[in-house]
């Protein structure tokens, strides 16, 4: 269904958007299966309606909204965003969003949180990888509140104007570009406000390779392959892969005096 | 070998064997030629080309287990061809590694060999198959005698589980495909333990 087009955003990038056909057939989603094609095929499962978001933790004002509602909260905006897969390759993708800053302001967070924690949807009987095990569910990341408020942070809808493909993590997901792409969680249900750092999925499931922050980091090798370069899905040669993925200017200073080889 | 009574259908047997053997690489160029293999088309040809070169081997390990338990003979004439496409997939695999994931940037290809473990085993299988693709061949088994051929060529055990290992260290959290390999590989490993010990027991039980 056409959710768009989406106000234009000073944030986007003027790269060329991978095909909609590969953004969409070529995903992370181990709740359906741990191959990249798995996703596009057992997704349509996914009961997104009704569906609700519940934001608690250290929050004045914990709340449990509507996906209508959330859409009100904020205008769409289209965010044309790299997203860079740990795996080493990356795609072009315009989302259609809002900055998580709208949906956390309804609740007031109190000056004691630190940490957003998300939480993601389990449906074992639409999900089966829910069934298989594989990891620890629910998939649940986390973000430095700073992290979180930072105007480039924002829960998607939608993509190329529609509404977000379940592979895609329907009806709305976490996107922090600037991250490995699976700190970015899809098809959340629960926002948690905490003044401890989460303990993520991945960090549980293998702690020398998968650290919290997760900045995209040409510099620090996942002990496992290189980070310096990645594939651009559409493209034969690969390219360079840029700190922060190439949105150092707006989020470098987030981490000053942080050393990014230990807090990785 | 066409004097022999049964020579054509032998020469027809290997035709078939040969043929079916580059399937998978006709698979791969044909999924290239029609964009037929996702998104990722150069990972799906790498990952690919390493299965086949996995199955060969582990189809080659077969022969042997097969004729013993269901009497077929007809896998150890075509063991050496099925162990050379295992050299062959492997091969391809390699190179798509050095060209279209590193472009032969060899220092990056350096310090991947010596700092990643799966690539350190993958290199090592594919150095360890050399000798066993270069002594594939009725000259060298005269030249090494037949009891040192054999010697060397046990290596391909070594190989197996070294390939196995090489896959199980590149998957990030689903083991569940490597650990398919691990049982077969063990199976067909276990068989020839099996014999071992029984031959013992019965030299044994002869003095």
């Amino acid at each position: 269904a056409r959710l768009g087009p989406g106000k234009a955003s000073v944030f986007s990038t003027t790269e060329a958007p991978t095909s909609l056909k590969n953004v969409t057939s070529y995903n992370n989603f181990y709740e359906f299966g741990t191959n990249k094609e798995d996703p596009a095929e057992y997704a349509h499962t996914l009961r997104v309606k009704p569906w609700t978001v519940s934001i608690e933790g250290l929050v004045k004002k914990p709340k449990t909204m509507g996906m209508e509602e959330i859409l009100k909260l904020a205008p769409l905006e289209e965010r044309i965003y790299r997203l860079r897969c740990v795996e080493g390759w990356s795609m072009v993708i315009p989302w259609l969003g809002f900055p998580l800053v709208s949906l956390l302001k309804q609740v007031e967070p109190l000056g004691s949180a630190k940490y957003v924690e998300f939480i993601t949807a389990v449906q074992p009987d639409t999900m089966p990888g829910i069934r298989r095990g594989v990891l620890d569910w629910p998939y649940t990341e986390g973000l430095r509140l700073d992290e979180a408020l930072h105007p480039l942070t924002i829960m998607a809808a939608g993509l190329y104007g529609d509404v977000l493909p379940n592979q895609n993590g329907a009806p709305l997901r976490l996107v922090v570009p600037w991250k490995y792409g699976f700190k970015s969680g899809k098809s959340i249900v629960k926002i948690r406000l905490t003044d401890s750092q989460p303990r993520t999925t991945w960090m549980k499931s293998a702690p020398s390779e998968y650290g919290f922050y997760s900045n995209v980091n040409p510099t620090v090798d996942h002990p496992r392959w290189s980070q310096a370069t990645e594939r651009r899905i559409g493209e034969f040669f690969k390219r360079k892969t840029l700190p922060f993925n190439g949105y150092a200017d707006q989020v470098a200073q987030l981490y000053t005096g942080l050393d990014l080889r230990k807090y990785f | 070998m066409l004097l022999r009574p049964h020579g054509l259908k032998l020469n027809g047997l290997k035709l078939f064997v040969f043929t079916a053997s580059l399937a998978p690489l006709g698979w791969y160029a044909w999924g290239i030629q029609t964009d037929n293999l996702g998104a990722n088309p150069i990972e799906a040809v790498t990952r690919g080309l390493g299965t086949w070169a996995l199955n060969f081997l582990l189809i080659t390990l077969a022969a042997t287990p097969l004729r013993h338990y269901a009497g077929w003979t007809w896998p150890l004439i075509v063991r050496r061809m099925l162990g050379l496409f295992a050299f062959f997939y492997a091969s391809l695999h390699l190179t798509t590694y050095l060209w279209f994931d590193q472009f032969f940037d060899w220092l990056a290809i350096g310090k991947d060999i010596f700092k990643r473990p799966f690539i350190t085993v993958g290199m090592t299988t594919f150095l360890l198959l050399i000798p066993l693709a270069a002594t594939s061949n009725a000259r060298a088994i005269r030249k090494l005698g037949g009891r040192r051929w054999q010697q060397l060529h046990r290596m391909v055990y070594l190989c197996g589980a070294l390939a196995v290992l090489h896959y199980t260290w590149m998957v990030k959290a689903d083991i569940r495909k490597p650990l398919i390999y691990w049982v077969i590989l063990t199976a067909l490993l276990s068989t020839r333990m099996v014999w071992q010990i029984r031959k013992a027991q019965c030299q044994q039980f002869r003095k």
